[in-house]
């Protein structure tokens, strides 16, 4: 275990050193992630104005927590691995990593992990000026704070578990861009990004709460927001829990089946 | 003339060459669907709770996403990829090879690059176009259409004078890739009425990166919410926009001094 943090304490120095060298590609991953949050909550906004306030059981002032909320959410949560999959496996890139004595896994938690770290010290800022500006309203509780905080730290895990598996697949599949692009899709309906599930169809709702996605973006959201009761909030624990042991049982063979195909091309 | 058929001849060249990977016309379809798909339940979403978004009616939002795509799909199919090439040929100096050509240098960067699979965007859009229009009834006729045929053009030329004047940056600034990304950002803002937004993000959509003469003012003429003032000065623009552009381009130029001399 000290072992491991040693690993992660390198990872992190390298890592911190590398990104700040690429301050423009920040900069510029900044503007897209601020900018979507953005365009929901002027949409919805519009909507419940011209409603006479409220629609779905939300208000201009509860879309704009909620769109805020989902910006924060997303922005701890989000994971770009699986993008890259493709590449480094066509590449060869793959090889010196499963050269190292850690699992690639931990590489990329590093680079992930310092990402935000990084972007977070404007992300925080920018959600507190559409806080402000777009008027937000909270009716959380203290304890659902904590629920929060725990929803969000079982949530991280959960979606870098999903997405990384996924990411996995290429290593049976030489162009994976399409099954990316319709993972996003999904991702964007289900986990709460286009809109609150509460204004979905009942059906969608019901899919939603069975698959993993409304438990990585969707569910902490509505805790930071108090909408969710105790026993709603431990039921969300507990499907988060068993979507995170489900996952690791997945990608461990996922993992041993994958690299055992893996032929290092490039080398 | 000369030029036009300069122009036709490398699109030509580019089209043969991206109709190689015809395995690509399968992924470009399947994107171009799932991309329609999201902003039309976007769009079914917001109107499944209201009849009405800031005044617009859905077949009009419909007939919006339309010209996105439309639109989108013009700049991925030519224009962007050129200015991309463009900028690349700066940092690595192949881009002498096009000046030594005895023909207009703008033009030929212009239409370098074709990605011709992009058509898939356009030909999705025209349908989502049309469906919208259909459902809009008799309420639009030739002239709006006329209207439409205008500002559109207008618009994809505007945009194609601020993507030039972006990438001509890159021979004072050469590491310049990413500013197309911003505009990317920018441009998906334009699946919605520019009018909804705060009074700054409009200000940005229009002035500072002009998404919103090409998506938002094209489906407004055709669902006649333009004077007549509005369309000339949308054409105006175009031709201020081109000529800029244009100077721009050649004041660039005579800085260039070609990396691989």
């Amino acid at each position: 275990m000290s072992r491991l943090l040693a690993v992660y304490r390198a990872k992190f120095r390298t890592e911190l050193a590398i990104q700040l060298a690429y301050r423009g590609a920040l900069a510029i991953w900044l503007i897209g992630i601020v900018l979507e949050p953005i365009v929901s909550l002027v949409v919805w906004t519009t909507v419940a104005n011209g409603q006479g306030g409220a629609v779905g059981g939300f208000t201009a002032g509860e879309f704009a927590a909620y769109f805020t909320s989902l910006l924060i959410v997303n922005q701890l949560t989000f994971t770009w691995h699986f993008w890259f999959f493709e590449w480094r496996i066509r590449e060869g890139f793959f090889s010196p990593l499963l050269l190292r004595p850690v699992h690639p896994i931990h590489n990329d938690v590093a680079e992930n992990l310092t990402f935000k770290l990084l972007t977070g010290t404007i992300v925080v800022p920018v959600a507190i000026f559409l806080v402000v500006a777009f008027g937000a309203t909270f009716q959380t509780q203290p304890w659902q704070i904590a629920a929060f905080v725990v929803a969000l730290g079982l949530a991280m895990p959960l979606r870098f578990l999903a997405e990384w598996t996924l990411g996995a697949a290429a290593f049976w599949i030489t162009r994976t861009g399409a099954i990316n692009q319709a993972y996003s899709v999904v991702m964007l309906f289900l986990s709460g990004f286009l809109a609150p599930l509460a204004l979905f169809p009942p059906a969608i709702q019901a899919v939603a709460a069975v698959l993993p996605f409304r438990w990585m973006v969707a569910f902490p959201v509505e805790v930071a927001l108090g909408r969710l009761a105790p026993d709603q909030v431990l039921a969300g624990f507990a499907a988060q829990l068993a979507w995170i042991a489900g996952l690791v049982l997945v990608m461990r063979v996922v993992w041993a089946a994958g690299t055992r195909r893996y032929s290092a091309v490039g080398a | 003339m000369r030029s036009v058929r300069l122009a036709w001849l490398s699109f030509r060249l580019g089209v043969l060459t991206a109709l190689q990977y015809r395995a690509n016309l399968a992924i470009q379809l399947l994107q171009s669907l799932m991309s329609v798909g999201v902003a039309l339940a976007g769009v079914a979403l917001v109107y499944s709770q209201t009849s009405r978004l800031a005044g617009w009616r859905q077949e009009e939002l419909v007939g919006l996403i339309g010209v996105y795509m439309i639109v989108a799909g013009l700049l991925g199919l030519v224009i962007r990829p050129s200015m991309e090439r463009l900028m690349e040929g700066v940092r690595l100096g192949t881009l002498d090879f096009t000046l030594t050509k005895p023909a207009d240098a703008q033009l030929l960067v212009s239409v370098k690059q074709v990605e011709v699979w992009k058509a898939v965007d356009v030909a999705v859009g025209v349908v989502v176009l049309v469906f919208a229009v259909l459902r809009l009834g008799d309420r639009v006729g030739p002239d709006r259409a006329l209207a439409f045929g205008f500002v559109l053009a207008a618009g994809v030329a505007i945009i194609y004078s601020f993507l030039l004047i972006l990438a001509t940056m890159a021979f004072w600034l050469v590491r310049l890739e990413n500013i197309l990304v911003i505009f990317g950002s920018m441009y998906e803002a334009g699946k919605w009425p520019i009018g909804i937004y705060p009074p700054w993000l409009r200000v940005a959509l229009t002035l500072v990166v002009p998404v919103a003469f090409a998506i938002t003012v094209p489906i407004e003429a055709l669902t006649g919410r333009l004077e007549i003032a509005t369309i000339a000065v949308t054409i105006g623009l175009a031709a201020a926009f081109l000529v800029a552009a244009r100077w721009f381009w050649r004041f660039g130029l005579r800085h260039y001094t070609g990396a691989s001399a």
